[in-house]
């Protein structure tokens, strides 16, 4: 059953000056009991809007102004003040991008445990130091970190504290946005693996948000690709490589490679996705699509079923879509060998 | 195009002592040798705290080595000062990582290729607006009247990064040290700016030292790598041979952490191999204990 369920989400960016965007259009999304979801695209596709509306966060300029969102049965759209606070300490966790700017950096890092504890009201003081001990064993700290201030920690510790912070109200879901993005390539790794190995272990379900597919692909269940504020494809991750059938997607697969491999060949995607305060008939990727027709250019595709997944390409099912087809990289898309 | 030069790093240390004296010192460079030949492009990789951006500052007489020397051609790097390291500063320049950051964001594109232009090459104002729209097209911003009078915030990602590299072009470099130019900006645009370096280092005969975390993007831009682990160098080799045959397990390790998609979305590249946690412990055992699911 569905934890999470997103139904015809619209959300609209309303700045002081200039037109409305249309950040998140029609998006329906769901996330089951246990499930890890990753949602990719590149930047300004809307992902981290939707994930703000998913865990009740928007915040003006951005207005939701269509669609519902349900958690555990429930619609939780227009929740506010004390509902809203139970929501958060009863099942549903954020962890940001940035360590830093999520911690307080006047309060040691046992005060910020000792805050979000304290909200839960219940525990005494010796239950919350254990507690706290193996929260931070949990995400491969030890226990000195309490007494430290935030500075005093690499950026690949304060995003386990961050961690550890969410685990501390055992959430039922977590959004992770771009966990790892402002990490190291080794600790972005590690990181991963302590996220993997605790969803793995303890059963929340996750929806981590991240530009980068080759990451996500990884270590999630399912994904979901959006492009220009809709969903464009969503599908098991194990069958992204082999089975993506968005030009997007493929051209996403595109941007990687095996560093080991005896020949490598990066391409790009070229172009730039869409200005979201314009609404330009067709499918919004046609300008940038190696596939494009006459009808990608007039009519909007609709997200629809092709074989276990879910796509939005009028040319989805034709040979030319396939994974296996060399429709080689989109016109003006940039190569690089090595 | 006169002979190259080459950059010759020997045996080079560098300690930065903390803040307050008495602070104990840290040692981002302990011995490091390294050469770049005239239009070679090599890849100098490693983790955060490794020492990489260190020897970069050290490269472009940024600061000075606590040991050793760094030579460019007959150069003496380290001893240059006044017109000297003008010079130097013409003939080696530097390409930032984050290309939000790096331009003003006050300043046309226009102003921020200007600058160089009149105060590294000494050209008349007159010549300014000409020079700069030649910079552009070079970095493929073209028609240049369409961008020479934006401002950053106008521009995408990866247009801001090419303004960035025309920026270092300005001087006529010899040498670009090129930080993690690719690590902000989205994989999308990721072989567009890998291209367009490699194209500037072959057609121009530019030498290159670029500076990554990043294995895959090394392997396309370099032709020789240089691993740093902790202010030493642990290998180094052609880039396709370091890459298929490491020797040094830490170089290993980065080769694991590339996110490598494989058909059938196997686990690998995050969960292959053991890796430290930043505390010094292994990853991925713990038995989490708390924190069943269901609230």
């Amino acid at each position: 059953m569905a934890l999470l369920e997103a139904r015809g989400v619209d959300i609209v960016y309303r700045p002081p000056l200039g037109p409305p965007i249309l950040a998140v259009r029609d998006v329906s999304l769901s996330v089951d009991t246990g499930e890890f979801v990753g949602l990719v695209g590149e930047s300004g596709c809307g992902k981290s809007t939707l994930g703000y509306a998913l865990t009740r966060m928007l915040r003006p300029p951005a207005h939701q102004t269509g669609g519902r969102v349900m958690f555990d049965g429930h619609d939780v759209t227009d929740l506010r003040g004390e509902a809203l606070r139970r929501l958060r300490r009863r099942g549903l966790g954020l962890v940001l991008q940035s360590g830093m700017n999520a911690l307080n950096p006047v309060r040691q890092i046992g005060k910020h445990f000792g805050d979000v504890m304290a909200g839960d009201g219940s525990s005494r003081r010796g239950e919350r130091q254990d507690r706290m001990r193996s929260l931070l064993e949990q995400v491969g700290l030890d226990a000195s970190v309490l007494a430290r201030y935030p500075h005093e920690l690499s950026g690949g510790m304060r995003q386990r504290v961050a961690i550890a912070l969410v685990l501390s109200l055992e959430p039922r879901l977590i959004v992770f946005d771009e966990p790892t993005t402002a990490l190291d390539v080794l600790v972005q790794a590690a990181v991963m693996d302590t996220i993997r190995s605790l969803q793995r272990a303890t059963g929340f379900s996750a929806l981590m948000i991240s530009h980068d597919l080759g990451l996500v692909a990884n270590a999630t269940d399912r994904i979901v690709v959006m492009y220009a504020g809709r969903i464009v494809e969503d599908r098991a991750a194990r069958t992204v490589v082999t089975e993506a059938r968005h030009p997007y997607t493929r051209a996403l697969l595109g941007c990687y490679g095996d560093p080991r491999a005896d020949s490598v060949e990066l391409r790009g995607i070229p172009g730039a996705p869409p200005d979201l305060s314009r609404q330009a008939a067709g499918c919004a990727y046609a300008p940038r699509c190696g596939l494009a027709q006459e009808r990608c250019w007039q009519e909007e595709p609709a997200l629809r079923r092709v074989g276990e997944a879910w796509v939005s390409c009028h040319r989805a099912e034709e040979p030319e879509a396939a994974p296996t087809a060399e429709a080689g990289p989109a016109p003006g898309a940039a190569t690089v060998r090595g | 195009m006169s002979a190259g030069r080459s950059l010759e790093v020997r045996d080079v240390a560098k300690a930065f002592r903390a803040r307050g004296s008495r602070g104990v010192s840290v040692q981002a460079l302990r011995g490091v040798s390294l050469r770049v030949e005239p239009g070679e492009a090599v890849g100098l990789v490693g983790a955060s705290g490794s020492g990489k951006t260190t020897l970069a500052l050290l490269v472009l007489a940024a600061q000075r080595p606590s040991r050793g020397s760094i030579f460019f051609g007959e150069t003496r790097v380290e001893r240059l000062r006044g017109r000297a390291l003008r010079a130097y500063r013409r003939d080696v320049q530097y390409v930032f990582q984050d290309p939000y950051a790096a331009l003003n964001p006050l300043h046309t594109v226009a102003y921020a290729l200007a600058r160089p232009l009149a105060n590294l090459r000494g050209l008349p104002d007159r010549d300014l607006p000409q020079e700069a729209a030649a910079l552009l097209e070079r970095v493929g911003l073209g028609p240049a009247e369409q961008f020479l009078p934006k401002l950053p915030h106008q521009l995408s990602g990866g247009q801001r990064q090419r303004v960035v590299i025309a920026r270092a072009l300005a001087s006529r470099p010899k040498l670009l040290v090129a930080d993690e130019p690719v690590s902000m900006l989205d994989v999308s645009l990721r072989a567009e700016i890998l291209a367009l370096l490699k194209d500037l280092q072959t057609s121009e005969g530019l030498s290159m030292l670029y500076i990554t975390h990043d294995l895959l993007s090394a392997r396309v831009a370099t032709s020789r790598l240089v691993v740093l682990e902790r202010g030493l160098v642990v290998e180094e080799g052609p880039t396709v041979h370091v890459l298929q045959h490491p020797q040094h397990p830490y170089t290993r390790r980065l080769i694991d952490a590339v996110p490598k998609l494989t058909s059938g979305g196997d686990v690998d590249g995050v969960s292959g191999g053991q890796r430290a946690a930043p505390g010094g412990r292994t990853e991925g055992g713990e038995e989490p204990g708390a924190g069943g699911a269901g609230a």
